[in-house]
C-alpha cells in the first residue's frame, strides 16, 4: 500500500515534452528521500489537457500540477510529498481560486466532458494488466463468454444506439450482425487505428493510455460475430501505441484473455498487430484490409462489402479504436446507460481533438449533443489574443466548417451531415478572423491532394485540377466563371470517386462555399483577401502621416523595396515588394499597414 | 438459371443474378462504356467512365463491378451520365499526351474513341500541371511510354495475369505511374516480354517496338536477299487488322500482300513448325528410351523459356534443346538454302512475321546463329505488317489469294495447329505415335488437348505403354504444372507450354482489340477455329509427310536429331537473375 500515487503523462504529447526524465527525476528523487516504499510513480496515458503538458496528478489529494519541468521535481518531492505542501506556482490556474484548491472535475475543462472511451486513460497504467483488471478490465469479456450469446452480445451493442466512431457513423450493431450472418470458414475483426486526419490524435490516446480495452473489445466482436483473428492496423508513426499495444496483448495471451479457450467458454481468439506506413486512404475500410494483406494500400470498389468479403475475402467487421473503447462499457453497464447519454440518433460521448485558435488545444469527451459554443468557450477556453471565432472545421479533409451563426448547433451526427459538415474522426480545428477560408479549403485539398492513392481518375486528377482552382483564386486570377467550374468539379468529385477520401474530398470546398461564398467573391472580384492572408492579394504600403522616417524599415526589407531619406517618409515600391511582412514587424510607428 | 428483374433506362429486363450492371445492360442492347475493367482480371472500378445512375443510390455507381438487384432501377444515358463521362475524359486528357496524329495507336485508341463518342469538344478544358515521363525503350520488344498512360492498370493486370507482376503503380495521386519496382528499367528485371500489357493497353502507353523500317530498308537493298516467313498463326488474326471477322482465315492475301510489298521470297514458318516436330519428336523419343530428363518441355515459345530462365532456371534440363519454328527456319535458310542457291547468307535477310513481341528478344540470344550470320535477322508482329501493308497502299480485302514459294513453302496441318494451345502437342503426338508404332494413325485428332482451357491433361496409350501429357498456356498457368515437376508430383512425360493465354493466337504481338471485344466475345476460341479449319482440310495432317522436309533432311541434315541437325536446329538456356 502507497500513501500517495504520482500519475505522470506518458503520452505522446507529453512524453515529448520530456515527462519520462520527469518521472526518471521523480523515482530517484523520492528513492534519494527514502520514499520509495510509500509513494508510488505511475506511468499513465494522455490526461487530454495536451496544451499543459508535462502533466502531473497528486493521489489522493488530486493535485494537477502542469508544465512541469525536470527541474521542478525535487521541489514537488520536498514540498508535497515530503511535507505535504501543495506547489501552487505549478497547479493549473484553473484549479486555484483565492480561497481554495478545486479539484480537476470542477473546471472548465473538465467538467462538461464525460469519460467513457478515454475513462482509464490518464488513470492507469497501460502497461499494466492488473491495474486494468482492477477498473473493471476483461469483466465485460467474461460476461459475454458466460452469460450471453453472440446474438445477445450484438442485441446489446444495437439497442446502446453506438455508432461508428471513425466518421460514417454506421450503427455498430447492425455492422456486427452483418459479419454474424455471414457463414465462413474464417472470420475477422480489424481494428482501423490508422488515425489520419490532420490534428486528430484520440485512438492513439487511447492505444496509448488503455490499450486492454481495444483487446477486450475486439475479443467480444470477435465472439459477437464469430471471428477467431483479430487484426490491429496501426499507424507506424505511433511507436509508443504500438508498443503498448503489443504489451498488451501479450499479458492478455499470458492471462489467458487471449488464445484457445478463453474463461473456458470453448472459444478462441487471438490478435495480430500490422503496422501502416502513413498513408492516409489507409484508414479506408477496403484500403486497410488491402494493405493489410501485404498490397499496396488502395481502395477496391464496394460492394462486396467487408462483412460479406472483407480481409484475405472473409467476412470481417471493421471498426475504429473509438468506437471498440465503448463496449466493454456497454456490455458491463448497459445499452440503456449508453443510450441515456447523447441525442435521439447519436448515443453516448464523442471524443474531439481540439486544435487551432483556442486555448485548451487537447482532447475531450463530451457526451452528443453538446454545442460548439459549450465546446469552444467553456471547455476549449475560448480563442486566444480577443479574436473573434469565425469558425470550426471537423471531419479534417473529408469534413466541412461550422460557422458562427451554427454554433448552437448541437453536435452529433445528423446536425452536422444536415448542415454540409460531418462528424469524422473527431478533429476539431477552431478558426478566428485571421483566418482565410479560401485558404482553409486550400489547405486541407491540399492534404487530399498529397494523399489521394492514385487509383481512380476524378480524385487522382479532378483534384489536382480543383487545387489549381484554388491556387488561381487566391491569386486573384479567377473568374466567376471559374467559380462555377469548381464548384461544378466538387460535385463531379463527390459523385464519381471511388471511396470515400475522394467522395468527400470536395467538402471543405463545398462547405467554405456554403457559408463564406463572399470571401470566394471578394477573392474573385476585388481581387482582395478579406483575412489578409493570401500573399498575391496583399499589398504593404506606409502611411505618409505615421512614418517617421527612421529608415528602419528599409534596412530590414530583404528585397530593397522600401525607398525613403532619413526623417522623410518611406514608400514601398509594390513591384519589389516580396510581401513577406518584416517591414510591418519593423516598424515602431504602426506606418506600416497591409490592405 | 435464377433471374432477377430490373429496369433500364424505363425498360423492364429480366437478367441472371449476379450479373453487373454493364453486363445486364449488354442484355438489354447497351452499351455502357469502360476503360479499366477487363473482366476477371481488370475489375477494379479505377476510371470511372462507366458511372451510371440508380434510382436511390447517393452517387453515381460503377457499372462494371455493381451488381443488379431485384427491382433495380438503372439509367445509363442521362444528363448527369453523360456529363460525368465526358468530365472523366476531359480530366484523363489534362494529364495525356495529345499527339494522335503521330501516335501508332491513332484509331485503334479506346481513349481517341471514347472522346469522339462522349462529344469531348475541348481537350484542354482541365488544362494544368503535367508530369513529363522519359520513355523506357529498354527491353527489346516494347516501348513504354507514361506520358499517354491513363492508369487504367489493365497491363498491371495482364502481368499479374501472367504471374510475372514485374510492373505496378509507383508513387500516388497525381504522381503515380506504371513502371517496375523502384522504377527500374524493362530490360533490368523479369519481364519475360509476352506483351500481353500491349495489346490490352487502351492507348498508345504501351507499344512494341517498331522494326518496319528495319525490314523496308532490307527490300530496298538491291544486294539483300529478303525471305519473309509467317507464323502460323498470322494467317487467323491479320485480317483482323483490316477490319475483317474474327477468326477469317487470310493466309492467301496474307501471301500476295507480302510479294507486292517485295520480298524476295514469301515462306511459311509452317515448314519449320513441322521441322520443329521432326526435330522434337525425335529428341522426346530419345529421352523416353535412353532415360533423358523427363517430363520434356516444348520449347517454341521465347516468352516461356525467358520466364522459365528467370523464375525456373532449376528446371532448365526440362526444356526441348530444339530452337523455335522461327529460328529454325532462319536457320535452315542460311546454311541449307544458301548452300542450294549458291548464296552468301550475310547477303540473305530473314524476316518473321510473328504474333510475339518476345521473338524480338528472342532473335538476339547468343547461340541462334548457325551459319554464323544471327538466324532470323527482324522479327516483326502481325500489327507491324498490318501498318506495313497499310501504308503501301495494299488493299488487303479486294488481294486474290496466292500460294506461298517453293519449296519452304509447304507445310502440314500439324504445323498450322502451333498457333493455338495444345497444337504442338497434338503435332508432337501425331508424329511421335507413328514413329513409335510405326503404324497408321486411325485419327490424327488428339482433342483432349484442344480447347481453351487453362490446363489440359491426357494420357494415351502407345504401343503399350502410357503416355501422360500436360498443356498450359500462359505462364501463370505453366507454374502450376512447373511447381508439380519440383515437388516430385508431376507424373507428365511431355509437356507443352505456351507464353500466352491461349497460345500463338493471343499472342502480344497480335492485332489489338479493344476491351470491349476482349471482354465479351471469345477472342481465343475463334481465332483457334481458323487454325484447326485449316488442319481439318489438309490433305497432309501429320509434319512427317511434309515433302519438303523430307527432302531436308536427304539432301542436308540426315537424320532428325542428327549431329548437324543438333548443329543447326538446337539450342541452349541460361538461368537468369529477376533483378540486374
Amino acid at each position: 500500500m502507497y500513501r500517495s500515487h504520482v500519475l505522470v503523462c506518458g503520452g505522446t504529447g507529453c512524453t515529448s515534452s520530456n515527462s519520462l526524465a520527469i518521472i526518471d527525476a521523480l523515482e530517484s528523487e523520492i528513492a534519494k528521500k527514502g520514499l520509495q516504499e510509500e509513494v508510488k510513480v505511475v506511468r499513465t496515458g494522455c490526461f487530454g489537457l495536451c496544451a499543459l503538458g508535462p502533466i502531473m496528478i497528486v493521489y489522493p489529494e488530486g493535485s494537477f500540477y502542469s508544465q512541469v519541468k525536470v527541474e521542478d521535481v525535487p521541489e514537488i518531492v520536498e514540498e508535497h510529498l515530503l511535507k505535504g505542501r501543495l506547489v501552487k506556482r505549478l497547479l493549473y490556474d484553473e484549479t486555484v481560486t483565492m480561497e481554495d484548491v478545486k479539484s480537476l472535475q470542477e473546471t472548465d475543462f473538465y467538467k462538461k466532458q464525460h469519460r467513457v472511451a478515454l475513462r482509464n486513460c490518464g488513470v492507469i497504467d497501460p502497461e499494466n494488466i492488473e491495474e486494468y483488471i482492477a477498473f473493471d478490465g476483461y469483466m465485460a469479456l467474461a460476461k459475454c463468454l458466460k452469460e450471453l450469446t453472440p446474438a445477445e452480445v450484438i442485441q446489446i451493442v444495437k439497442d446502446s444506439g453506438l455508432r461508428g466512431r471513425g466518421g460514417g457513423g454506421f450503427p455498430t450493431g447492425l455492422k456486427w450482425s452483418f459479419t454474424a450472418a455471414n457463414e465462413a470458414d474464417q472470420k475477422y475483426v480489424v481494428c482501423n487505428a490508422d488515425e489520419g486526419d490532420p490534428g486528430a490524435f484520440m485512438d492513439r490516446s487511447v492505444l496509448e493510455g488503455d490499450p486492454h480495452c481495444i483487446v477486450e473489445a475486439m475479443t467480444i466482436c470477435g465472439y459477437a460475430t464469430g471471428a477467431t483473428e483479430g487484426y490491429v492496423y496501426v499507424r507506424a508513426e505511433y511507436p509508443i501505441a504500438v508498443k503498448r499495444l503489443k504489451i498488451a496483448i501479450k499479458q492478455a495471451r499470458e492471462y489467458g484473455l487471449l488464445g484457445k479457450n478463453i474463461f473456458d467458454s470453448g472459444f478462441d481468439f487471438d490478435l495480430h498487430v500490422r503496422l501502416g506506413a502513413g498513408a492516409f486512404v489507409c484508414g479506408e475500410e477496403t484500403a486497410l484490409m488491402t494493405s493489410i494483406e501485404g498490397n499496396r494500400g488502395e481502395p477496391r470498389p464496394r460492394p462486396p462489402y467487408p462483412a460479406v468479403k472483407g480481409l484475405f475475402r472473409k467476412p470481417t467487421t471493421e471498426n475504429n479504436v473509438e468506437t471498440f473503447a465503448n463496449i466493454p462499457q456497454i456490455i458491463l453497464k448497459g445499452a440503456d446507460w449508453f443510450a441515456s447519454m447523447g441525442t435521439e440518433k447519436s448515443k453516448g460521448t464523442k471524443v474531439f481533438a481540439l486544435g487551432g485558435k483556442i486555448k485548451n488545444t487537447g482532447l475531450v469527451e463530451i457526451p452528443m449533443g453538446t454545442t460548439l459554443r459549450e465546446i469552444i468557450e467553456e471547455i476549449g477556453g475560448g480563442i486566444p489574443n480577443g479574436k473573434k471565432f469565425k469558425a470550426a472545421q471537423t471531419g479534417g479533409p473529408s469534413g466541412g466548417c461550422i460557422p458562427a451563426s451554427l454554433m448552437d448547433t448541437p453536435i452529433d451526427y445528423d446536425n452536422l451531415t444536415a448542415i454540409g459538415c460531418m462528424m469524422g474522426s473527431g478533429g476539431l480545428i477552431v478558426m478566428d478572423e485571421d483566418n482565410c477560408m479560401v485558404d482553409i479549403a486550400k489547405f486541407f485539398l491540399n492534404f487530399t491532394v498529397d494523399e489521394s492513392c492514385g487509383k481512380c481518375t476524378p480524385c487522382r486528377v479532378g483534384t489536382k485540377r480543383l487545387l489549381e482552382m484554388l491556387d488561381k483564386i487566391t491569386a486573384g486570377k479567377a473568374t466567376m466563371e471559374d467559380l462555377d467550374k469548381l464548384e461544378d468539379l466538387c460535385n463531379y468529385i463527390k459523385a464519381n470517386s471511388l471511396c470515400g477520401l475522394g467522395q468527400t474530398a470536395p467538402n471543405p470546398v463545398l462547405a467554405t462555399l456554403k457559408f463564406f461564398r463572399e470571401e470566394y467573391v471578394a477573392h474573385i472580384q476585388d481581387k482582395k483577401c478579406p483575412a489578409g492572408v493570401c500573399k498575391a492579394l496583399m499589398t504593404y504600403s506606409i502611411e505618409a502621416d505615421k512614418c517617421r522616417g527612421c529608415t528602419a524599415c528599409a534596412r530590414k526589407c530583404p528585397a530593397g523595396a522600401i525607398e525613403g531619406k532619413v526623417k522623410e517618409v518611406h514608400t514601398i515600391n509594390t513591384d519589389k515588394c516580396i510581401k513577406c511582412g518584416v517591414c510591418l514587424e519593423t516598424c515602431k510607428f504602426g506606418a506600416v499597414v497591409k490592405k | 438459371m435464377e433471374t432477377v428483374n430490373i429496369q433500364i433506362n424505363g425498360m423492364p429486363l429480366s437478367v441472371p443474378k449476379g450479373s453487373t450492371i454493364l453486363e445486364a445492360a449488354r442484355i438489354g442492347g447497351i452499351e455502357i462504356p469502360t476503360l479499366c475493367y477487363l473482366k476477371d482480371i481488370n475489375e477494379i472500378g479505377a476510371c470511372r467512365i462507366c458511372m451510371v445512375e440508380v434510382k436511390g443510390a447517393r452517387s453515381l455507381v460503377t457499372a462494371c463491378v455493381y451488381p443488379v438487384n431485384e427491382g433495380m432501377e438503372i439509367f445509363t444515358n442521362t444528363e448527369r451520365v453523360r456529363h460525368s463521362r465526358k468530365t472523366t475524359l476531359e480530366l484523363i486528357l489534362s494529364t495525356h499526351d495529345k499527339s494522335c496524329l503521330s501516335c501508332v495507336r491513332s484509331g485503334t485508341c479506346e481513349l481517341q474513341q471514347l472522346c469522339k463518342e462522349f462529344g469531348v469538344d475541348d481537350p484542354n478544358a482541365f488544362a494544368g500541371e503535367t508530369i513529363h515521363y522519359d520513355f523506357d525503350d529498354s527491353a527489346a520488344h516494347m516501348v513504354r511510354d507514361n506520358n499517354k498512360c491513363i492508369l487504367c492498370r489493365r497491363c498491371v493486370a495482364a502481368c499479374d495475369a501472367q504471374g510475372i507482376s514485374v510492373i505496378g503503380a509507383n508513387a500516388r495521386g497525381f504522381d503515380t505511374h506504371i513502371s517496375s519496382a523502384f522504377d527500374k528499367d524493362l530490360a533490368n528485371v523479369s519481364c519475360i516480354s509476352c506483351g500481353q500489357c500491349i495489346v490490352n493497353c487502351p492507348t498508345g502507353a504501351i507499344v512494341e517496338k517498331d522494326d518496319t523500317d528495319k525490314v523496308l530498308e532490307a527490300i530496298n537493298d538491291p544486294d539483300k536477299f529478303v525471305i519473309v516467313n509467317t507464323a502460323p498463326s498470322i494467317r487467323a488474326t491479320l485480317g483482323e487488322a483490316f477490319g475483317m471477322h474474327i477468326g477469317t482465315n487470310v493466309e492467301g492475301k496474307m501471301v500476295a500482300a507480302l510479294r507486292r510489298l517485295g520480298f524476295d521470297k514469301v515462306f511459311d514458318t509452317d515448314f519449320a513448325a513441322d521441322l520443329t516436330i521432326m526435330e522434337e519428336a525425335h529428341e522426346f523419343l530419345d529421352r523416353v528410351q535412353n532415360g533423358g530428363v523427363l517430363p520434356m518441355i516444348t520449347s517454341c515459345s521465347p516468352g516461356w523459356i525467358k520466364y522459365c530462365e528467370h523464375y525456373y532456371p532449376e528446371l532448365i534440363p526440362h526444356l526441348s534443346t530444339c530452337k523455335s519454328p522461327q529460328q529454325m527456319f532462319g536457320a535452315t535458310m542460311k546454311t541449307y538454302y544458301a548452300q542450294k542457291l549458291g548464296m552468301d547468307p550475310k547477303d540473305m535477310v530473314v524476316v518473321g512475321v510473328m504474333p510475339c513481341t518476345a521473338k524480338k528478344f528472342e532473335t538476339k540470344r547468343p547461340d541462334q546463329a548457325a551459319s554464323g550470320y544471327p538466324d532470323v535477322d527482324i522479327a516483326i508482329t502481325t500489327r507491324e505488317l498490318a501498318r506495313m501493308i497499310e501504308s503501301a497502299g495494299i488493299f488487303f480485302k479486294h488481294l486474290p489469294d496466292e500460294e506461298f514459294d517453293v519449296p519452304f513453302g509447304e507445310s502440314t496441318g500439324a504445323a498450322t495447329i502451333f498457333g493455338a494451345t495444345g497444337g504442338v502437342m497434338e503435332a508432337a503426338l501425331r508424329t511421335a505415335v507413328e514413329t513409335l508404332t510405326g503404324e497408321t494413325l486411325p485419327s490424327v485428332d488428339f482433342t483432349e488437348v484442344r480447347g481453351m482451357e487453362n490446363i489440359k491433361e491426357a494420357a494415351y496409350d502407345v504401343a503399350g505403354t502410357t503416355v501422360k501429357v500436360a498443356v498450359a498456356s500462359g505462364t501463370k498457368n505453366a507454374k502450376v504444372l512447373l511447381d508439380k515437376i519440383k515437388d516430385g508430383t508431376a507424373d507428365y512425360q511431355f509437356i507443352e507450354i505456351m507464353g500466352c493465354p491461349g497460345g500463338c493466337i493471343n499472342g502480344g504481338g497480335q492485332p489489338i482489340q479493344h476491351a470491349v471485344v476482349r471482354n465479351f466475345v471469345d477472342l481465343k476460341a475463334r481465332r483457334a477455329e481458323a487454325l484447326y479449319r485449316s488442319d481439318a482440310d489438309n490433305a497432309k495432317r501429320k509434319s512427317h509427310e511434309n515433302a519438303a522436309i523430307k527432302q531436308l533432311y536427304a539432301e542436308f541434315l540426315g537424320e532428325p536429331g542428327s549431329h548437324k541437325a543438333h548443329e543447326i536446329l538446337h539450342t541452349s538456356y541460361v538461368a537468369r537473375k529477376k533483378y540486374e
